[in-house]
């Protein structure tokens, strides 16, 4: 990996990959699994291979799945942020058992809401 | 240095930045008990503060601070007898008491138990708060002393010496929370350790838990103590030989110049000799192939006549001198002398060279 | 519309960003408050915002982040460490594992910042074992930064290089505390020493150390972006920028949540934290750990910052709150927090060693019913002296779960010790299971299930039971469909 040698360089690189994530935000959907230890306990790993395998199955194959850390509610593990191209990212708790690809087979395949929608009750800092 | 004024309790003492507040009090008489704080630290901060006794009340402080362990502030305004600061020691001893055997009546220690000395003082003759006892089998596995940790009251001491001044490392502490307790490797008996058996954590147990293995059966109050240099090598070490009924019964150290209030195996242990029936204690000459008692006259003159005859007839190096670790550098010095001006030969050697 | 009551600062990135990719990092605006301060700002520059932000210590005691780094700048050495103290201890809290899981190299970014501004290259991470997800993605995330030059030497081409590297704690509560912690880091025993001399002095190796918590260090790199001015406008007067807390107990929305210093218990609780379940009564909140106290319904709307806590003998600690409802026993939880903190001790100090377990034994007894008035007054007078006399912070805040419970709950523990009852229905001791003989329909499932066979009656009629014999399990009551069963 090429190493950065000044500020400069840094803030190129930034901009570079926010250019980037900007396109991947218009163009597909983004499937975000938190995966801290207590995600993974809880079955975010299943969740997210469980939502892969349906949206395979679907023929959807604009998905962009990543993992994140913690998401903070842990009252609904395993919980999963979905933002569909142009829209706000939403986030789903209590995704247990066949929840998963309900997720896929309705939210991001027609954007039909599934319960468990987590409100954002947060202001977050951003630079 | 510079140095920083202080007042404790009322009265205002000048003592240079470093010092600690026990230093300072001791300085105008006023007496902090002490129990884990061990004089041979000398820094402050060496001290492991861990009995927390000497707490006294700073002004302006939330919470009581070791005087062995806190060193002094400039303008620092410290009271050692409020109600505050008893009521914390007598906390303290009430907490130490419940975990320590009331047996003083049979403890060999009682009498010279800094934990005694303390309840005595603070008026403590049971525990407030009666609780579990540690219960540890005593360990009598080293030849010189016994280790009794029902006794321990986990100061500290014995850790610090065997560590920083012994430098031998044969215990640390082990567990954590009430059974703290300090350990021999793999909280094994004493023999399975490194212990050489100095007896230095002997002689900083403020309490019970460590005693010599003793032939007489002594109390703290019937020996007298006799102030000696330790005959066993050139060191010097200083020592108090105690005597009970003119018999040595114990030896403890003294802060001498050379020992900083250390003793080695032999210094602490090896007096059993001094009253031994086969102590040889007037020089032997054979005479018709027995040995016979002689003066110091009669032996230093027939060594003379010998080593005069035997120069006369071989000549001076058929004479050979060899010296002893167990005298001074100053007799080792004067030995070489007597031989090589003296008998006139450079056949002089010295055990420890062997 | 939902109330915007949290402000992310420490936790902006966790949830949002991939841990595992420094990419995600960077893009989120990641190195650049560290290349700020190397291309712009002089250390004392970085010292000085610092200290205006009003940044103070979120492991628990609350110091001045910019004071201790004056303090170790002052100091001249060849080397100086910092050290992240990711010792997270406390029962039921996790912030420190989630900003680490989740957001490692801004811990990272932080610590090189620190390390810039006291004039040391050298970082340790002190992380508990049992945080092996942590462990490997802060691994990861130290080798990215290197590969990247954001990390090791000549960073960003300057000719500032910083370092660090990980030491695993085996799980020792006490090695929270700095001093045991550095204490541990040297290969030592686990113990507190007496300061001073503090470790900006003479810290890790006897050289100048600061020791910052996760938290505080995922705080810094927001501060150096967006100023002093704007961090210090957040919060109370003493008390700045946010603070993250875990909430879990008795608390539908258990979780990690980041509110500005200031907001009140009642908004922590019933806003963002959803209320209490299945409509039960607020009774109390256990803040700051096994070292805080409890808050009560009296202080719902007091604004939680470091000296509020304080006053109402809790602390702010390390941002754990357990809730708990109607029932919950006091005494109980008490007990509950002196079992952990008897077992956590080190033992070095007369006080704790001993004074814990003491405290223990005397809630037990009351706990079991053996306890008597003169016990509530050993209580608070051991408690007191032990909070004067304790080596380390852990022995000095040790004993203030009783004096907390005791403060506001003295009738629930008069209740056990005078009237030898439980009025949470939790000590089993001091509780009676009876039957309710108008409910009672003699169905005979009670003296079915019951283990100790203590519950006797004919079919359809009313059931009696043993009070001799009962061992007060519960099984009965859980069983009898119509409440006839009660426990008092």
């Amino acid at each position: 990996m090429a190493k950065i040698k000044s500020l400069a360089e840094l803030q190129k690189k930034r901009d570079e990959l926010q250019a980037v994530a900007a396109k991947t935000k218009n163009e597909k959907v983004i499937v975000n699994v938190s995966l801290a230890t207590c995600g993974i306990a809880s079955g975010g790993k299943e969740v997210m291979e469980a939502m892969k395998q349906e949206a395979a199955a679907l023929g959807i194959n604009n998905v962009e799945f990543t993992m994140s850390g913690c998401m903070t509610y842990c009252f609904a593990e395993p919980t999963v942020e979905i933002t569909l191209p142009g829209k706000e990212p939403v986030v789903f708790g209590y995704i247990k058992g066949d929840k998963a690809k309900e997720l896929v087979s309705k939210y991001i395949k027609s954007g039909e809401l599934v319960d468990g929608v987590i409100p954002a009750s947060y202001e977050r800092i951003v630079f | 240095m510079s140095m920083l004024t202080i007042t404790i309790d009322g009265q205002a003492v000048e003592m240079p930045a470093g010092s600690t507040i026990l230093a300072a009090a001791k300085k105008v008489g006023i007496d902090i008990p002490t129990l884990c704080q061990l004089d041979m630290e000398k820094q402050f901060n060496q001290q492991s503060a861990a009995c927390r006794i000497c707490v006294v009340e700073i002004e302006k402080r939330r919470n009581l601070a070791p005087a062995c362990a806190t060193s002094i502030m400039d303008g620092m305004v410290i009271k050692t007898d409020s109600q505050r600061v008893i009521e914390a020691r007598k906390t303290v001893l009430h907490l130490m008491l419940s975990d320590h055997p009331l047996d003083c009546l049979t403890c060999e220690k009682a009498g010279a138990c800094k934990l005694q000395d303390l309840c005595y003082q603070y008026g403590i003759e049971v525990s407030d708060y009666p609780g579990l006892r540690n219960d540890y089998p005593l360990d009598a596995s080293n030849e010189f002393y016994t280790r009794d940790l029902n006794k321990c009251v986990a100061c500290r001491r014995c850790v610090q010496v065997c560590t920083n001044f012994q430098s031998t490392k044969a215990i640390a502490f082990g567990d954590r929370g009430f059974t703290t307790h300090p350990v021999a490797p793999f909280d094994k008996g004493m023999s399975d350790s490194t212990c050489v058996s100095c007896g230095n954590c002997v002689s900083v147990c403020p309490v019970g838990a460590l005693l010599s293995k003793s032939k007489e059966k002594f109390r703290s109050w019937e020996v007298s103590k006799v102030k000696t240099t330790c005959s066993y090598c050139g060191v010097g070490c200083q020592m108090n030989l105690l005597a009970k009924e003119n018999k040595v019964v114990g030896v403890e150290p003294m802060d001498g110049a050379s020992n900083s209030s250390l003793l080695c195996v032999k210094g602490k242990y090896g007096f059993n000799f001094i009253n031994h029936p086969d102590r040889l204690k007037t020089p032997l000459i054979r005479k018709n192939g027995e040995l016979v008692e002689a003066t110091w006259d009669e032996a230093y003159g027939l060594i003379a006549d010998k080593v005069k005859a035997t120069k006369a007839e071989y000549g001076n190096d058929a004479l050979a001198g060899l010296t002893s670790a167990r005298v001074t550098n100053e007799e080792n010095y004067l030995f070489q002398k007597l031989v090589r001006a003296g008998f006139g030969t450079n056949n002089v050697d010295h055990c420890a060279r062997l | 519309m939902v109330d915007k009551n949290q402000l992310r600062i420490a936790t902006r990135n966790t949830g949002f960003i991939d841990p595992e990719s420094v990419e995600s990092y960077i893009a989120v605006g990641g190195y650049q408050a560290l290349g700020k301060c190397l291309a712009e700002m002089k250390p004392a520059d970085v010292i000085d915002l610092m200290k205006n932000s009003g940044l103070r210590g979120r492991g628990g005691a609350g110091f001045p982040t910019g004071v201790k780094w004056g303090f170790a700048a002052k100091y001249a050495s060849d080397t100086k460490y910092v050290v992240c103290n990711a010792d997270e201890g406390d029962p039921g809290a996790f912030m420190d594992r989630a900003v680490l899981e989740g957001d490692p190299h801004n811990v990272l970014e932080a610590m090189a910042i620190g390390g810039y501004a006291i004039g040391g290259n050298k970082g340790t991470i002190y992380i508990r074992a049992e945080y092996p997800l942590a462990i490997a993605r802060l691994k990861l995330a130290i080798q990215q930064a290197k590969d990247m030059g954001l990390l090791g030497d000549n960073i960003m081409g300057t000719d500032f290089s910083f370092d660090i590297e990980l030491k695993y704690g085996a799980g020792a509560f006490v090695c929270g505390e700095e001093t045991a912690l550095i204490a541990s880091m040297e290969g030592n025993r686990g113990e507190p020493y007496t300061k001073p001399p503090f470790p900006a002095e003479a810290g890790y190796w006897d050289k100048p150390t600061i020791v910052n918590n996760v938290e505080t260090l995922a705080n810094i790199p927001a501060i150096i972006m967006k100023g002093a001015d704007w961090f210090s406008g957040i919060g109370t007067e003493t008390s700045k920028g946010t603070k993250v807390f875990c909430i879990c107990g008795k608390i539908n929305n258990v979780g990690l949540i980041e509110v500005p210093m200031g907001t009140s218990l009642k908004t922590v609780i019933y806003d963002v934290g959803g209320g209490i379940p299945d409509g039960k009564e607020f009774k109390a909140v256990q803040t700051g750990g096994p070292s805080g106290g409890a808050l009560t319904y009296k202080d719902l709307d007091a604004p939680i910052d470091y000296e509020n806590l304080v006053a109402r003998q809790s602390m702010m600690g390390s941002g754990g709150m357990i809730v708990m409802d109607e029932d919950d026993c006091m005494v109980a939880v008490a007990k509950f927090f002196l079992d952990f903190t008897m077992d956590e001790t080190c033992g070095k100090c007369t006080p704790c060693r001993i004074g814990s377990k003491r405290i223990y034994e005397i809630l037990d007894k009351i706990t079991i019913g053996q306890g008597t008035e003169a016990d509530l007054e050993k209580l608070r007078s051991l408690s007191h002296n032990i909070k004067d006399t304790a080596l380390c912070g852990l022995g000095q805040t040790m004993p203030n779960p009783v004096l907390s419970t005791m403060r506001v709950f003295e009738d629930e523990y008069r209740a056990h010790v005078i009237d030898k009852k439980c009025p949470a229905g939790v000590c089993a001791d001091l509780l009676e299971f009876t039957v309710v003989e108008e409910k009672c329909v003699g169905c005979t499932l009670c003296a079915r299930v019951c283990p100790v066979n203590c519950i006797s009656g004919k079919p359809k009629e009313v059931h009696v039971i043993d009070q001799a014999a009962c061992i007060k399990c519960g099984a009965c009551l859980d069983k009898c469909k119509f409440d006839a069963i009660i426990k008092q």
